[in-house]
């Protein structure tokens, strides 16, 4: 996924615990995304979800499975 | 009858705020998440009767993934539900994503009112909420604040009365944010804005390299400030005011007290060349209050203020973004280096602030960590004030001897305590321009709490010395020690005292060591030496209630491990 570029959240697949957290941070499916910015090749990724805007870790980043509009 | 209100909310909501302008209670606010890691408690008086206030570490839901959270749901659960009350703050501005758990703890059939604080905020970013329609959706009372300034609050006290119990039904998560979608649709409306200077530069601090470039510039500048805000308030006022006016006072009282008196050893010390030397004599009325007020309280306040600008200016999540990387190696993630910054202030906020990492082992090595290779504020204003008179080098000398051990450490940890260390997943708020009046307060109360904790305690130990040092009941010790001090470290056996001081306050160690006319490379090895140990008792109470006695003792022990090894170390290697 790009900078700048909208996506949809198709799936998380993370534990239960995560999922919670996701969901309570307004990370679920069918949600609209939007992809700020990454650090580095493995590094955390910025997102901006409804009006906030998350940091994720690589590896937390990595569970979600986004569908990118074009 | 309510006996009890609860602050529920988001992290950075600003319910500290609130807190404060019900209770009239002093709390620090910061704009990043998790500021407050203890619960506060303060009293508010509605009509005759007084109500506990309950402020609570931020939540994005009651099914807690972090300690600080967990406290929040066990809190609720143990209430009886018609004897509290619970004030649901909400970040106006994203009202969506708060209303999730206002809408948990609505069905866990809690008696909420919402506070729609930020309507400052609010009105900046073109976001408008129909109070009388979420009240009406909802049928719970719903105020508008903007605890900042303090408006709203009036009302916010008047409508704790209406607060009832409005069960909701139990949903699941895609039902409930469906519900939510459906509310926001009614009672938000959006006025499109382009995008302003600010935005642009929330943009550009979360990229890679206008990122690290703006954050070098940051920590550069913050370092920069410190010191020369310190070092005016030391040459500028402290010590004009030590040398000019008290001064004088102590010369009078000298004669008067019988120069080789126990009275005199005690309260004025030795005379250096016959005179007072607040550095050097080693006296409860002259260089005990001369470390704390005109060498480290200088730094303290320059330090907090600028720290105190950097949190509520919200950088530090940002800084935690672009430390992710690097803190993975050493076993943490980004977030950590919000308790190490509070670490270089002062050791016990610092691990406190670790209760916002998520698993234990993340816990241990970031509080070892802070507690062996981050100096604090007392402690590095004294190195400043032993080292600063010879060339710069040694000074940042000792940061890099820090550094170093510090990313040996936290790799070598990283690959041996057991457990796991989870990622970052953390809210990054908006740039904020800092309130003056939260600055203010903030800076005080930081100031408050170094001068009642600390002044007492570098009497007590000055006194210690001075009692134990005038009996020569050091003697014995100092011999047991010295072949380590000596053969291992190259310093001489007086040091042993001051080393040993070193476990109880940092500040009064340092000061130890100025009469014992050491050679530079000595000081320097005895500043790195006492930088590695445990900064003071206080540190020691707080790192056994966090994380209890097993781990204390293994970071105990991993710290006279890294001193012994660093200072045998420097004393081959530095000629």
């Amino acid at each position: 996924m790009k900078e700048k570029q909208k996506g949809t959240v198709l799936d998380i697949s993370a534990g239960l615990a995560l999922q919670n957290k996701f969901m309570s941070m307004g990370i679920y499916k069918g949600r609209e995304i939007t992809k700020i910015s990454h650090i580095g090749l493995k590094g955390p990724v910025a997102i901006k979800v409804g009006r906030s805007v998350l940091v994720l870790g690589h590896g937390v980043a990595n569970k979600i499975v986004i569908e990118s509009h074009d | 009858m309510i006996k009890k209100i609860f602050l529920v909310g988001n992290p950075n909501v600003g319910k500290s705020v609130v807190f404060s302008r019900l209770t009239g209670v002093q709390v620090i606010s910061s704009n990043y998440a998790g500021t407050t890691v203890e619960i506060m408690r303060g009293f508010l008086k509605l009509g005759d009767q007084e109500i506990e206030v309950i402020d609570l570490p931020g939540t994005y839901s009651l099914e807690p993934s972090s300690k600080a959270e967990e406290v929040v749901g066990s809190l609720l659960n143990e209430s009886t539900k018609n004897e509290i009350a619970v004030i649901n703050i909400v970040d106006t501005t994203n009202l969506e994503r708060n209303l999730y758990l206002t809408l948990q703890l609505l069905e866990a059939g809690l008696p909420v009112m919402i506070c729609l604080n930020m309507c400052d905020e609010a009105k900046h970013h073109g976001v408008t909420i129909d109070i009388a329609g979420l009240e009406k959706i909802l049928g719970i009372p719903v105020v508008s604040t903007c605890a900042v300034t303090g408006s709203g609050i009036k009302t916010l006290v008047e409508k704790i009365k209406e607060i009832k119990i409005k069960p909701r039904d139990k949903s699941s998560h895609r039902d409930r944010w469906q519900a939510i979608g459906e509310i926001i649709e009614q009672v938000q409306r959006l006025t499109h804005r382009h995008h302003n200077l600010r935005e642009l530069l929330e943009d550009a601090s979360v990229r890679p390299f206008s990122g690290a470039f703006i954050a070098i510039g940051v920590m550069f500048a913050s370092f920069e400030i410190v010191r020369f805000i310190g070092e005016s308030l030391i040459s500028r006022i402290a010590d004009p005011i030590f040398l000019n006016f008290y001064q004088p006072l102590l010369i009078k009282l000298s004669p008067l007290l019988g120069e080789e008196s126990f009275f005199h050893h005690l309260l004025i010390g030795d005379l250096i060349n016959g005179k007072i030397d607040f550095k050097q004599s080693l006296g409860l009325l002259t260089t005990a209050p001369y470390i704390e007020f005109a060498m480290v309280l200088p730094y303290i306040i320059s330090f907090y203020l600028v720290l105190g600008l950097l949190e509520d200016i919200g950088i530090l999540p940002r800084l935690a973004m672009l430390l992710d990387n690097l803190l993975h190696r050493i076993g943490l993630h980004g977030f950590a280096i919000i308790p190490v910054l509070l670490g270089l202030g002062c050791n016990v906020p610092g691990i406190l602030a670790t209760r916002n990492l998520e698993s234990r082992r993340e816990r241990f090595i970031a509080a070892t960590l802070i507690s062996i290779g981050i100096p604090c504020v007392a402690l590095q204003a004294m190195i400043l004030g032993l080292l600063g008179g010879y060339s710069g080098f040694y000074v940042s000398g000792v940061y890099l001897v820090l550094l170093v051990i510090w990313v040996v450490l936290g790799v070598i940890l990283n690959h041996t305590v057991k457990g796991y260390s989870p990622e970052l997943l953390v809210e990054i708020p908006p740039y904020r321009l800092p309130s003056l009046s939260t600055l203010w307060k903030k800076l005080f109360l930081r100031i408050k709490g170094f001068v009642i904790e600390a002044a007492p305690l570098v009497l007590l130990g000055v006194l210690i010395i001075n009692v134990l040092l005038y009996f020569k009941l050091f003697d014995l010790f100092t011999a047991l020690f010295a072949p380590v001090i000596k053969g291992l470290f190259g310093l001489p056996k007086e040091a042993v005292v001051a080393l040993v001081m070193g476990l109880f306050r940092k500040d009064v160690a340092v000061g130890m060591l100025m009469p014992l006319a050491l050679s530079v490379k000595q000081l320097f090895i005895a500043a790195v030496l006492l930088a590695v140990s445990f900064p003071c008792a206080a540190t020691f109470v707080v790192f056994f209630k966090e994380l209890g006695f097993k781990d204390l003792l293994k970071a105990t022990l991993i710290m006279v491990a890294v001193a012994l090894i660093t200072g045998s170390l420097l004393n081959l290697v530095i000629r």
